[in-house]
């Protein structure tokens, strides 16, 4: 009989559970915000054109949260149904971080989701205001506590192991706060907003294109491009920042993503390979020669520890690291690409016209998404063979479950998300394409109008 | 405090914050999931817009205890945690897809113009699925778990019993009568009546299972039966049982005599007596029969550190979720979802 593994497949499992989810939480961190910038926005200016443009954006936000919400549970019980021996020996330390997401981002996310989606005629715009200012920090302190628990299975800190393998902390501080927290902290954030304005903008393009909702596409696209234009290039230092981080604390998965093999000075800049982990080389390689080591160490001659330094059972497999990361940077310098000529064009008045720009605009503004993937990948893959980096292996972190059983839940979900991502795909697609709705004049404002007209008879019979 | 009362205190205190979520997922998530079993019983199309509606603002704070029944129980009580999941994977696994595809109806069902009927089946089928599957959870719960060396040692299917597949049946018709309670107080004229002769069936099924529960359980598991029928205990205990009586007895008569709220706080209550019966039978056991709360609880200062969070917001996610509630008290049919 066939020999299901369930480590391979519960790691197929949750990369795949959590690779869907994560799309939906980048996108309504960043919608959040915008959200809450369009209703201040329409608040102090009292143009209606933001409202419809929030009105319309706040479905496309129920809809990509309800799907966060649904694949979020999904990961809170992962945890133990495949993970149990990780639960069992790290549950002191992650455990308390992820019961702190709960109680200070998910309730305060659904306590006011409701008013957030139903409540405008319910409650005061001030009481609105107020509840989707809370929705956006609900999201920013969920990603703080999710990125801490996942920062320190990069690395760990503050923690003591006791002689039967179970964690326990030392240093509160210090586990929450631990070496790589702020970088990725920053790095995520950053990625979440880049991602929401490059499709933001994109769809402005589009609209301005097909010249329905132009107006509306006009002010989409040029707040996307106002937050794309400096935040892309400063996404790049924090990345960068971040791999100084990952090089000092994780040195074999920097190694990996950049399929070094031989530790050396003056490392050259792999542009492309195919690496080969059992022959320990590259093919096909085309490389920059020392570039490497500057991007890295800041240094000409500065030295990186190739994989071979590092033992067998400890390395990563480089082959998706290696291109995952060079999908995420150059994803990267496409947005910073797209902001720089946006914004000249846009300063010389050719932005609205300038057709080549907003149709290539249209079809970049989804990798955002990619490169949240990548970037995932990136980090995750490049920290195997540990599950907590070098402290707890992957391979001892999995319950004792029979493999059949995780190829059903795999089988399962697969199916299920996929009806349910195609599906949530549509109707978001099926929103974005109707446009906003263009208020009709306000009840007041007729009203107004009305109540002037018989005096105005009355005074000019 | 000194320092060597915290080990005996904070895991009680967990416990008890941790049966608080569970019971008010229970409760929310009760009424939530029974509204999709009732959903294609409903009389007319109307009525499961209305149904829909009543809950939609509602259903992902509900949910969120849930979460924090998983959640809290790995950082409060790991190894608990990491016994009883893989133990119930499949039921689990079901459960999480039942709720993803009724979630998602949620949304989904009011963009979708013909294909509704997709979204409806989705809601309902999930709803039923995530409702059975609870059930099996908590059955296969109190007959407990196979554990050598703190890890679980069963095989894939331990929890398919006669016990539990009773168990999950009877979660279901708990969930139906509390959805009958919520009904009498949300819906229009037409649809209360459906649901007053809706609870009056839901309470007959459910007072059978209760009867057969206490015959049931102190029959095969011989601790619970000494817990309850010791002499000493059995006068201590005895308003357990005799409040459940009294509580059936009286949600009869409030639904015969059609009182608009009533039904829906006893049926709660009835709840929460059947919760505390099965907290009787099995404290101080997590894993019955062999992990108590203390041997399974997360070092203290894990727990301490959480206990600080949560002292002071889980009031404040009480008072947000009433303000919520109070918000939205009459949403039904005049304003859809969208």
């Amino acid at each position: 009989m066939l020999e299901l593994d369930p480590l391979l497949l519960s790691r197929i499992q949750f990369a795949f559970t959590i690779s869907f989810h994560i799309l939906f939480p980048s996108f309504t961190i960043g919608l959040a915000a915008w959200l809450l910038v369009l209703e201040i926005l329409w608040l102090k200016t009292g143009k209606r054109i933001y409202a419809d443009i929030s009105r319309q954006w706040t479905k496309i936000f129920a809809v990509s949260f309800g799907m966060g919400v649904v694949s979020g549970v999904v990961l809170s019980y992962q945890f133990g149904t495949n993970w149990s021996e990780f639960s069992r020996l790290g549950g002191n330390v992650i455990g308390p971080l992820m019961s702190y997401e709960v109680l200070t981002a998910f309730f305060l996310e659904a306590g006011f989701l409701g008013i957030m989606l139903f409540g405008h005629e319910r409650v005061p715009k001030a009481v609105h205001l107020f509840a989707t200012a809370m929705v956006a920090l609900g999201t920013l302190i969920s990603a703080f506590w999710i990125l801490s628990a996942n920062s320190w299975m990069q690395t760990p800190a503050g923690y003591t192991a006791g002689p039967d393998g179970v964690l326990h902390v030392a240093d509160w501080w210090q586990v929450v706060f631990n070496p790589s927290f702020p970088y990725r902290f920053a790095h995520m954030v950053a990625a979440a907003y880049l991602t929401t304005a490059f499709i933001v903008a994109g769809i402005g393009a589009w609209y301005i294109l097909r010249g329905r909702n132009v107006a509306h596409g006009r002010i989409m696209l040029g707040m996307g491009l106002s937050l794309l234009v400096w935040l892309a290039p400063l996404q790049l230092i924090i990345g960068d920042l971040h791999g100084l981080n990952s090089l000092k604390y994780q040195p074999a998965k920097v190694a990996a993503l950049e399929a070094h093999w031989e530790t050396g000075r003056d490392v050259p800049l792999i542009l492309f390979a195919l690496p080969d982990p059992k022959a320990e080389t590259n093919h096909f390689e085309i490389a920059v020669p020392r570039l490497g080591s500057l991007i890295l160490t800041h240094e000409w001659d500065g030295e990186i520890k190739g994989l071979k330094s590092f033992p067998l059972e400890n390395r990563p497999n480089p082959i998706i690291p290696f291109f995952a990361f060079r999908i995420m940077v150059g994803i990267g310098m496409i947005m910073i690409a797209v902001g720089l000529v946006g914004s000249v064009l846009w300063i010389t008045g050719r932005l609205y016209t300038s057709e080549w720009f907003l149709r290539t605009l249209v079809w970049v503004s989804p990798l955002g998404f990619l490169a949240v993937l990548a970037g995932w990948f990136t980090a995750e893959v490049g920290r195997q063979p540990w599950v907590v980096y070098d402290v707890l292996r992957t391979a001892d972190a999995v319950s004792p479950i029979p493999g059949g059983s995780v190829l059903v839940s795999v089988l399962l979900f697969v199916l299920v998300y996929g009806v349910v991502f195609g599906a949530g795909l549509y109707y978001m697609a099926k929103l974005v394409r109707c446009g906003p709705d263009e208020t009709p004049p306000m009840p007041e404002e007729e009203d107004a109008d009305l109540s002037h007209r018989p005096m105005a008879a009355a005074g000019n019979p | 405090m000194t320092p060597d009362v915290l080990p005996i205190i904070l895991p009680l205190v967990w416990g008890a914050i941790l049966a608080l979520a569970v019971f008010l997922y229970v409760l929310l998530g009760g009424y939530d999931l029974g509204l999709g079993v009732l959903f294609p019983l409903a009389p007319t199309h109307q009525d499961r817009d209305a149904m829909m509606n009543s809950v939609a603002p509602f259903w992902d704070g509900n949910e969120t205890w849930l979460v924090l029944g998983g959640g809290g129980l790995l950082a409060a009580f790991p190894l608990a945690y990491s016994v009883m999941l893989p133990a119930l994977y499949l039921p689990i696994i079901l459960m999480l897809i039942g709720l993803i595809l009724r979630g998602v109806a949620f949304e989904f069902r009011f963009k979708s113009g013909p294909y509704r009927w997709i979204w409806d089946l989705a809601f309902s089928a999930g709803s039923i699925l995530a409702a059975l599957m609870q059930g099996l959870i908590i059955g296969a719960f109190v007959q407990g778990f196979n554990v050598v060396n703190n890890r679980y040692a069963g095989g894939a299917f331990d929890w398919l019993t006669p016990f539990a597949l009773v168990t999950a049946l009877a979660v279901v018709a708990g969930y139906v009568l509390l959805s009958a309670g919520w009904l009498i107080m949300k819906g229009d004229e037409a649809l209360r009546d459906w649901a007053y002769a809706v609870a009056c069936y839901a309470l007959i099924a459910v007072a059978a299972f209760i009867l057969i529960f206490s015959i049931w359980t102190p029959v095969a598991h011989p601790e619970i039966a000494k817990r309850w029928f010791t002499p000493a205990n059995m006068v201590m205990l005895s308003p357990v049982p005799l409040a459940t009586v009294a509580t059936i007895y009286a949600l009869w008569r409030s639904l015969k005599r059609r009182m608009r709220y009533a039904p829906f706080v006893l049926a709660a209550a009835i709840f929460l007596l059947c919760y505390t019966g099965l907290a009787v039978s099995l404290f101080p056991y997590i894993i019955p029969p062999s992990i108590t709360l203390w041997q399974a609880a997360a070092a203290p200062e894990s727990q301490l550190f959480m206990l600080y969070g949560a002292i002071p917001i889980l009031p404040i996610i009480v008072g947000y979720t009433a303000y919520s509630y109070y918000v939205f008290w009459d949403a039904t049919e005049h304003e859809g979802y969208h």
